[in-house]
């Protein structure tokens, strides 16, 4: 079976030359992305919608091979819903909330995510990397602002103060472009990194992973299975996973001496298989690997005109799935700053918070992927009795199942400390702080329909306004006037009461799961939304000075003025 | 130096508990040991709730070491 030929959706890709390649002169395009995975190509289709024209390059001309990434956290599904791609993913893919941990010849115990109901985004999906992309380039294909050229190999790369000049090669030969700004989405392996000669510090555990994705009609339920120990994998720990089309994710730890050569090959991944699954079953090999787990990241994600995305920046081991997903918000961070910067709304500094901002996240998810690694793989006699300490106790003790540690399943960062934030007002409780990204909420709109609050929000700056109990027609006009007028415009989301008479363009918490809920708002609380749906301030009372200064500091300017106050400082010393 | 963790003696039967604790580990290997004392500091870690505290009894366990 080839991957994908149960879809619709394309998964090979032709070379085509572009007039770019036979230009006398290297054209300039104001964004170039290199690599057309899922951060590639998420970001492109951010750029789009924006209005903005940008070149994706990929040294291939087909989707991933093998899996690879299956997991698909919430947050990553609600980016790619803002970008259009969200329904087909959650449609085709597989969606679980449900697991049970093994230690030895026993389960251990069975858990369920229990995600908070009205959200439109399950917790997570399984879906195959190549379908992920194949889905998402169908989208991209929409846009003509979207140049994707395949067969486009990065050979070269100057990082200039005015711009990147790269450096192509091609099946016709090789030629030069130019960037504004280049974006680095060439995974693990990124040629850029290699080609500025930038380290990748981390840690590299010693073990190493057998990950193979089977082809069988097998009754197992649609649950994370994860095995410690097992009988057919001893001392080792194991992990069966579902994916859409018959296909399950199988992933055996093999220990440091394992040979990766003679690991992969089938003759020996086959009786392993055979020992996990039964005699009995029937299974056809989809995809083999044998590989090793980093946690690393780049010194800065940022190095002048050129951005470091996804897994380029940074790399986690795969317990967690914290590698595609923080990729996804690495884009939803980065693009309507750079569209701000190019639209000449926003400073430069603007673009200096995507570092600030996502390698605070991605320490977080390495933090959070090397204690699941060094609970699955523990590296001392201590650390190894410890963990089996954990599972003996977590048969019979609750609070030990909340030390066992098969991954820590990725969450989208809360970016509290970022110098875009304005300090929060006194007296809210809850989680929506600012720099948290907002949480979803079924509500109605004014005409009646039924929708979820993530689609009004995000692309734009947002003013979510619970209105007061006194507010008329007016009070609205004029804060909605006041907000469109700011230097960047604010869009007005006003929320009303269950069962009011909302006017057009409001939304009405219709479930009441929203206002007091999940924003600890009061009549006349005013949230000031960021373009990635992250909140930047909050107050209880909508005070125009108030929200100019927070956009002000949400645009960067508060940190050009922190840097000009810091070099003053430093001029006067 | 501890501010959290209690250092005075807190133990009505002192050589009683001590007994209990060596009591625990007779006829097992040194593996078993190991697992039996790994298991009694996290039920005992749990039970005590305090991450201050246990941090300070890590310190001073680890003390010279």
């Amino acid at each position: 079976m080839t991957p994908g030929s149960e879809n619709t959706a394309a998964t090979d890709f032709t070379y085509q030359p572009s007039p770019d390649q036979s230009a006398a002169t290297p054209v300039r395009h104001p964004v170039v992305i290199i690599g057309a995975g899922p951060v590639g190509l998420a970001a492109a289709l951010d750029l789009a919608q924006r209005g903005r024209k940008v070149v994706v390059l990929d040294d291939d001309n087909t989707v991933s091979t093998g899996s690879r990434a299956i997991c698909w956290s919430k947050r990553a599904l609600e980016i790619m819903d803002r970008l259009g791609v969200g329904a087909a993913l959650v449609e085709k893919g597989v969606t679980w909330k449900k697991g049970k941990v093994f230690f030895g010849e026993d389960q251990l115990y069975a858990f369920d995510l229990l995600p908070e109901e009205g959200h439109r985004m399950p917790a997570f999906i399984n879906l195959q990397q190549y379908h992920f992309e194949a889905y998402t380039v169908r989208e991209v294909m929409k846009h003509p602002e979207i140049d994707l050229r395949w067969k486009n190999r990065l050979v070269g790369v100057e990082n200039k103060e005015d711009g990147v000049t790269l450096i192509l090669e091609t099946p016709d030969g090789e030629y030069r472009l130019l960037a504004d700004y280049m974006l680095a989405a060439d995974g693990a392996r990124s040629t850029t990194r290699r080609l500025l000669g930038l380290d990748f510090k981390g840690q590299i555990f010693k073990d190493r992973f057998l990950i193979a994705d089977v082809i069988m009609k097998a009754d197992f339920p649609t649950e994370r299975w994860f095995w410690f120990d097992p009988p057919f994998n001893k001392g080792q720990s194991a992990l069966l996973h579902k994916q859409p089309d018959d296909v399950w994710r199988i992933d055996l730890q093999l220990g440091w001496d394992a040979d990766p050569e003679e690991e992969r090959k089938p003759e020996k991944v086959i009786p392993r298989l055979k020992a996990m699954l039964g005699d009995d079953v029937e299974f056809e090999l989809e995809w083999v690997s044998v590989y090793t787990f980093q946690c690393r990241r780049l010194e800065q994600f940022r190095h002048g005109r050129i951005f470091f995305i996804g897994d380029s920046a940074h790399q986690v081991s795969p317990f967690g799935a914290r590698g595609a997903n923080s990729g996804l918000q690495d884009i939803d961070n980065l693009i309507w700053k750079l569209d701000l910067v190019l639209a000449g709304k926003a400073p430069e500094s603007l673009l200096a918070s995507y570092h600030d901002e996502r390698a605070y996240a991605a320490d977080e998810n390495i933090l959070n992927s090397t204690r699941s690694t060094d609970f699955i793989t523990p590296k001392s006699a201590a650390s190894r009795a410890f963990r089996d300490a954990v599972l003996d106790l977590a048969r019979d003790h609750d609070f030990a199942r909340r030390l066992v540690n098969s991954g820590r399943l990725s969450l989208p960062s809360t970016y509290s400390d970022s110098g875009l934030n304005s300090p929060d007002s006194p007296g809210f409780i809850g989680q929506m702080l600012p720099g948290a990204p907002c949480a979803d909420a079924p509500i109605m709109t004014a005409e009646g329909k039924e929708s979820w609050l993530l689609h009004h929000l995000g692309g734009d700056f947002v003013g979510l306004y619970f209105v007061r109990n006194d507010e008329t027609e007016d009070s609205l006009a004029q804060l909605r006037e006041s907000l469109a007028a700011l230097e960047v415009p604010v869009r007005l989301v006003p929320v009303f009461p269950p069962g009011s008479k909302a006017p057009s363009g409001a939304l009405v918490d219709s479930e009441e799961l929203m206002a007091e809920a999940r924003y600890d708002a009061r009549p006349g609380t005013f949230a000031l939304i960021r373009p990635d749906q992250h909140v930047t301030a909050r107050w209880r009372e909508a005070e125009p000075q108030a929200i100019r200064g927070a956009l002000h500091r949400a645009l960067g300017r508060g940190l050009a003025a922190a840097d000009a106050e810091t070099l003053n400082e430093g001029t006067a010393a | 130096m501890s501010t959290l963790l209690k250092s005075a003696p807190r133990l009505a039967r002192p050589d009683d508990i001590y007994q209990v604790l060596i009591d625990a580990h007779r006829d097992l290997t040194p593996e078993q040991s190991q697992a039996l004392n790994s298991r009694l500091v996290l039920l005992l870690a749990n039970h005590i709730g305090d991450e201050g505290v246990i941090a300070e009894a890590v310190e001073a366990a680890g003390k010279g070491l």
